[in-house]
């Protein structure tokens, strides 16, 4: 099952870094849409440090929505899906292995651009360090939550908006605690219940999410 | 509501040979059968809201702190019960229908959606005329606001997710499997804009902390409450008989009923 789980990962990877343009302008969309927010809300620096965590954890959380089509769509155009869902071995070992890829394409690169884009937002260096752990721990429950949009939405058509309308609001917890740890930090607070709680639904989504993307698959693909 | 009589319009037909509620599982039975309790469903809810309402507007006692303001709240709390309970029914019929594939329990399931966005869109608006006056804004970000906002947006994904899907079994198993996702995470989402808020900023004025309510008030709510599920039942009732005829269109009875209709 982990070779399974490894070699789907590996073929993602691998196909992603054939096609580095897609992963690219996630990437960029991340850094864009960023800094519109200072030239809307005006270059105050007290207003963008107290707005800058809410921005980035919701910019992230749409440059990671923006890719979930991307997990199974292409698969299924070429068929391969088809052969992954005839297979022996287990779907849900390549589902876990597709959304492991699905976030180390999306979801690492977010964390490492984020002291990058924190110097926009005039954000301190211990803001800064819990705001990437807390994307850390929060983009992978953003990848597993979103396999089950992106194979529900399977085919569909609208499928990159009505993703969005099925997933934005189960990504509202993550949200909630990614921000509120960098609040509770800025605050003077203890940020760590933030945090052990964006673990908690890590494990959650975990246990949890790999299997009703599997059984959303065999549905989209009866 | 055992079948004693026979509709005009099931002449010719008798209820399949099932025993006792299980041939209600049945499309066609419940279909027939709903017609029977419909008229009653719909005459009993709008007299037991009207009562209700009538209580509450006119009989119950001004609020002492919130003058004639606070009587919206007959209007709004019902609409956050029935909000919220659909929606658990709605994952419960999903669940029956993954687990037992019965077709009747999708039905439902779907007949239940555009009721729930309904009266989640109404708990909204009356609650934001009743927070105007009383907390001088019409929005705030508390705790049970936020979550039955985002209770709305989970209803309106599920009905865009089924509407863009042609593919009725597809369509009915996708969406069961979203409102299984989905109730699962709406505790989740409860407590975590709970905390979320209560550890940024000073509670707002939550329900909780209202004045215990006089026994007028109190008969009042209750019976706009539950004149309010009647109606919703009926309503979802009246749905489902739709959702019967449209997918059974092409068996005989179905086709006969809709002669008769047209």
């Amino acid at each position: 099952m982990l070779k399974v789980l490894t070699h789907a990962a590996r073929r993602d990877l691998l196909l992603a870094s054939r096609r580095s343009g897609e992963v690219l302008a996630a990437l960029f969309f991340f850094v864009m849409v960023a800094m519109l927010y200072p030239l809307a809300v005006g270059p105050e620096p007290a207003l963008l440090r107290s707005v800058g965590p809410g921005v980035l954890w919701a910019t992230a959380l749409l440059a990671s929505m923006l890719s979930l089509g991307r997990i199974f769509g292409h698969d299924l155009v070429d068929g391969t899906l088809e052969q992954m869902l005839l297979s022996a071995e287990p779907l849900v070992a390549v589902v876990i292995g597709k959304v492991l890829a699905h976030w180390l394409i999306t979801g690492v690169p977010l964390v490492l651009l984020t002291p990058l884009i924190a110097l926009q937002f005039d954000l301190s260096a211990e803001s800064v360090q819990v705001l990437a752990a807390s994307l850390l721990i929060g983009t992978p429950v953003l990848s597993l939550v979103g396999a089950i949009g992106g194979a529900l939405t399977l085919g569909l058509r609208g499928g990159g908006a009505l993703v969005a309308v099925l997933v934005l609001p189960l990504y509202v917890p993550v949200l909630v605690f990614g921000a509120g740890a960098v609040g509770a930090q800025a605050g003077g607070g203890d940020f760590s219940p933030h945090l052990q709680l964006l673990g908690a639904l890590l494990a959650a989504s975990f246990a949890l999410a790999p299997w009703a993307a599997a059984a959303a698959l065999r549905i989209a693909l009866n | 509501m055992i079948a004693t009589s026979h509709d005009p319009a099931s002449a010719g037909h008798s209820l399949s040979n099932g025993a006792g509620w299980w041939k209600y599982a049945s499309p066609h039975a419940a279909y027939f059968a709903i017609g029977r309790l419909l008229p009653w469903l719909l005459a009993s809810g709008i007299g037991v809201l009207g009562l209700g309402l009538g209580i509450g507007f006119l009989v119950a006692p001004a609020d002492h702190q919130q003058g004639e303001v606070y009587r919206i709240l007959f209007v709004h709390v019902p609409t956050a019960w029935v909000a919220m309970v659909v929606y658990v029914a709605m994952a419960f019929w999903a669940g029956v229908g993954l687990v037992m594939n019965t077709r009747l329990s999708f039905m439902l399931m779907q007949a239940l959606a555009p009721t729930g966005t309904l009266s989640a869109f109404l708990c909204l608006w009356t609650g934001a005329l009743w927070g105007k006056p009383t907390w001088g804004t019409w929005w705030v970000w508390d705790a049970r606001l936020t979550s039955v906002l985002i209770l709305l947006f989970l209803y309106v994904g599920f009905v865009a997710l089924q509407s863009a899907i042609d593919d009725s079994q597809r369509a009915d198993r996708a969406g069961a499997l979203l409102a299984l996702v989905g109730v699962v995470n709406v505790p989740v989402i409860y407590f975590s804009v709970k905390w979320w808020n209560t550890l940024h900023q000073g509670a707002s004025i939550s329900l909780g902390s209202a004045p215990t309510l006089a026994p007028d008030m109190l008969l009042g709510l209750l019976a706009s409450a539950l004149g309010l599920w009647l109606l919703a039942i009926a309503a979802v009732l009246a749905r489902l008989r739709c959702v019967v005829l449209e997918r059974e269109r092409h068996t005989g009875w179905a086709a006969r009923v809709a002669e008769g209709a047209a």
